[in-house]
């Protein structure tokens, strides 16, 4: 990865890609990092698809968007969204698929498909495909989908765990700071078992 | 240090300065700047009907002395013009800020037209902050330049800037005692004769503030190898940084008045002098003006939408990076009404009768979209009920199809309501239904007069909204509940039958209020795969290809009952019913 990091977080609008991105930035900060979070809002969230990048560096940030071919990582809360944001990947770059499929509108009403051969696609693409949804529920916090995928892109930037661990704490609901610190590790351990 | 998004940092910037009263009508991607300032100490904030009665509640303030903020999207602009350009004449007693922040792109807008213009229009000051902490600095020194130059300020912001998050350095308020400045009726009465030496005053406070922006650290230089020059501004600038990081760059801090000595002398000192900015020609056109030769760049660059370091790149001929293709496959994902909106049915039947309908601005516009397919125009606050009267005038007289105006509660306390009155002044015949979900929900559930919440959670009253209908002197007002398929198609028949003005109010409150779920429906096997429930758009349903039958989403249910009521073969059925 070079001197700024690019993240792009992507899914469908209402399924926290922007707590995510929110949480990434601040761990990027408690590390010693510079940090820019970009997020659109508006008329997209109504269950549009929505992509939020952040981006940091030891020696400040500039440009807040992101051009194909330039995301170190690309972390996709579903599969649909993770094929249209393939471009974004760079050479090497990390692709993380939480494995969860949302049909949209044109294809619910039956004027459009779903793609053929998700899974073939993501493979062939170098994906990561984690069962987020799953690993959240194992840990008993069905909501924590956003945090099991930032355990599984923690295995690939260079935050101290603690740090990571600090945000968390500071910014999830008190109640809810032990199941996100579980659903942060199952993340973590997943990546580990499978990017090693 | 903070990490705060644009909007969170000008509202920051204000309250450093002191300022005492803000008032603004959301819009996106404006909205979170006046919420981030109301939920600060000392401070007095409110949610204005609409962006000209916010801009004259400040410059009221102001006038009395204190320091204010209204901020705005960039279409809200033009509804504030009105003051500002006036305001302009005036001057200020207490600094005044005004946030413009536009959407280059239209990631939820109508147009995407460039705010700078207004500032050269009006001959309001512009300071454009490329990041959060300049938006601070940038919005706590207007306060003092308001002042000073005795004119209200604008900070323009970009989507890229309002919403991005970077880190911030924050600080200390200054308390400021009122500084009224309202001994001189030549000040504030802009009547001709008191208008006209403002005019002059005007003219030599723009010669002023051309001189000071020759001399102000917001337009900075930052020497690269001489060879390329690009004069840029706002999130551009960090676009062209990235890109082309050896450039010669003259970051403009204030993008009007602009600096035509300082330009010029950049322009000596480099090669070839470039205007990179993003769906505009303002700056190149101000830039030329002075005196200064812009060079095309070796390809063109994109003259609508947003820029990107890429394009910037490609515009200079370097490829962006090989990459895997966007997949031709792909469904679209565009926005949709939520599972069980109240606006839903509305659509539907406007849809199932052939209307006319004029639309408006927010969530329903979404009605236009596939399958509801329900709306004909769309076009600014308010032009609904404007634009159905002018249609009847066209069609009187012709066999067509009903006409009916479709607009939302905010958007009718906004401006809605004064284009109703002039229907009914002119005796015209329009339907107008009023889509009142009990809040401006497309911006985040701001509260507004006919829902009767304030920003900071004062007192308030709801707008009695069948009586100030009624006391237009329309008498057929109907109150249906938009969940309720028969009442619904029978009101909207009733109402454009009616040859005066009818309003019918669909009252029933956005879903994401209180986000009430029940018990979510389920398909039986008596479907018959008819494929009416899928043509309501509900996120929740599916038209299962294998079988052609209908099959509902039990996560996103929330048991609203809408599509049962269009289930010929009663095979839309929920638990214990």
């Amino acid at each position: 990865m070079g001197s700024v990091v690019t993240v792009l977080l992507c899914g469908v609008g209402g399924q926290g890609t922007i707590l995510a991105a929110d949480l990434l930035a601040r761990a990027a900060l408690a590390s010693g990092f510079q940090a820019k979070v970009s997020e659109i809002h508006g008329m997209s969230q109504r269950g549009g698809s929505v992509t939020t990048v952040v981006r940091f560096g030891k020696d400040g940030v500039s440009s807040m968007v992101c051009d194909p071919g330039t995301a170190d990582a690309v972390v996709s809360f579903e599969t649909t969204e993770a094929l249209r944001n393939l471009p974004f990947v760079s050479r090497d770059g990390y692709l993380l698929v939480s494995d969860t499929s949302i049909a949209p509108l044109p294809v619910l009403t039956g004027k459009a498909a779903m793609p053929r051969d998700v899974s073939g696609r993501l493979r062939d693409a170098g994906a990561v495909v984690i069962d987020a949804d799953a690993l959240a529920k194992r840990v008993g916090s069905p909501k924590s989908v956003n945090v099991v995928l930032l355990g599984a892109l923690a295995i690939r930037l260079e935050f101290p765990l603690d740090a990571w661990e600090r945000v968390i704490r500071e910014r999830v609901p008190a109640k809810t700071v032990d199941a996100n610190l579980a659903a942060f590790h199952e993340g973590y351990r997943f990546a580990q078992q499978a990017v090693g | 240090m903070q990490l705060l998004s644009g909007n969170e940092a000008v509202a920051q910037g204000a309250w450093e300065a002191g300022a005492h009263v803000g008032a603004a009508y959301p819009g996106t991607p404006s909205t979170e700047t006046m919420e981030a300032f109301a939920k600060k100490d000392g401070v007095y904030a409110e949610w204005a009907v609409n962006e000209k009665v916010a801009a004259e509640v400040c410059l009221g303030a102001s006038a009395a002395g204190a320091r204010v903020l209204t901020t705005m999207k960039h279409v809200g602009v033009n509804v504030a013009a009105d003051p500002l350009f006036t305001a302009a004449y005036t001057g200020v007693g207490g600094g005044m800020v005004v946030l413009a922040a536009d959407d280059p792109g239209m990631y939820s807008s109508q147009n995407e037209q460039d705010s700078h213009w207004y500032a050269k229009a009006a001959c309001i000051p512009m300071l454009d902050p490329s990041d959060s902490a300049e938006a601070l600095a940038f919005t706590r020194d207007a306060f003092k330049l308001s002042e000073r130059f005795d004119v209200p300020f604008f900070i323009r912001s970009s989507v890229r800037v309002s919403h991005t998050k970077t880190p911030v350095e924050v600080g200390q308020r200054t308390e400021r005692e009122l500084r009224p400045a309202l001994d001189d009726p030549r000040k504030w009465v802009m009547m001709p004769a008191f208008a006209k030496p403002r005019r002059k005053a005007q003219l030599q406070r723009i010669a002023d503030l051309e001189q000071w922006a020759e001399e102000c650290s917001c337009n900075r230089v930052e020497e690269g190898d001489g060879s390329v020059g690009v004069v840029c501004a706002g999130a551009v600038y960090q676009h062209v940084r990235e890109a082309l990081p050896d450039a010669s760059v003259l970051k403009l801090g204030c993008t009007w008045p602009l600096p035509a000595r300082k330009l010029r002398r950049f322009a000596e000192s480099v090669d070839r002098l470039y205007v990179i900015e993003e769906a505009s020609t303002y700056l190149r056109d101000g830039v030329s003006a002075c005196g200064v030769d812009v060079s095309d760049t070796p390809r063109p660059l994109p003259t609508d939408s947003e820029l990107t370091p890429g394009l910037v790149r490609a515009a200079f001929g370097i490829d962006e990076p090989a990459h895997r293709d966007l997949p031709a496959d792909l469904p679209a994902r565009p926005p949709a009404l939520c599972a069980g909106c109240p606006h839903r049915l509305v659509f539907k039947e406007l849809s199932r009768m052939r209307a006319i309908v004029t639309g408006d601005i927010g969530c329903y516009t979404l009605g236009a979209l596939p399958p509801l397919s329900a709306m004909n125009t769309c076009v600014d606050m308010g032009a609904s009920v404007s634009m159905a009267h002018g249609m009847e005038l066209a069609l009187a007289g012709s066999d067509h199809k009903p006409v009916v105006a479709v607009i939302g509660d905010s958007t009718f306390a906004h401006s809605g309501l004064s284009s109703l009155v002039s229907t009914v002044y002119n005796q015209g015949c329009s339907t107008v239904c009023i889509l009142d979900n009990r809040t401006t929900a497309m911006t985040g559930r701001q509260g507004n007069p006919f829902n009767g919440e304030t920003l900071q959670g004062r007192e308030s009253r709801e707008l009695d909204l069948e009586a100030v209908l009624r006391a237009l002197g329309i008498e057929d007002v109907a109150v249906v509940d938009p969940n309720d398929m028969l009442a619904v198609r029978r009101s909207l028949k009733e109402a454009v039958a009616n040859p005066s003005v009818s309003v019918v109010i669909f009252r029933s409150p956005c879903v994401l209020i209180d986000r009430v779920r029940r018990a979510p429906y389920y398909v039986s096997a008596s479907c018959t795969g008819c494929g009416v429930c899928p043509t309501l758009g509900c996120p929740a349903i599916e038209k299962v290809p294998e079988t052609g039958q209908a099959s509902i989403d039990q996560d996103q249910c929330i048991g609203c009952g809408q599509c049962a009521q269009y289930c010929a073969f009663k095979a839309i059925e929920r638990e214990g019913e």
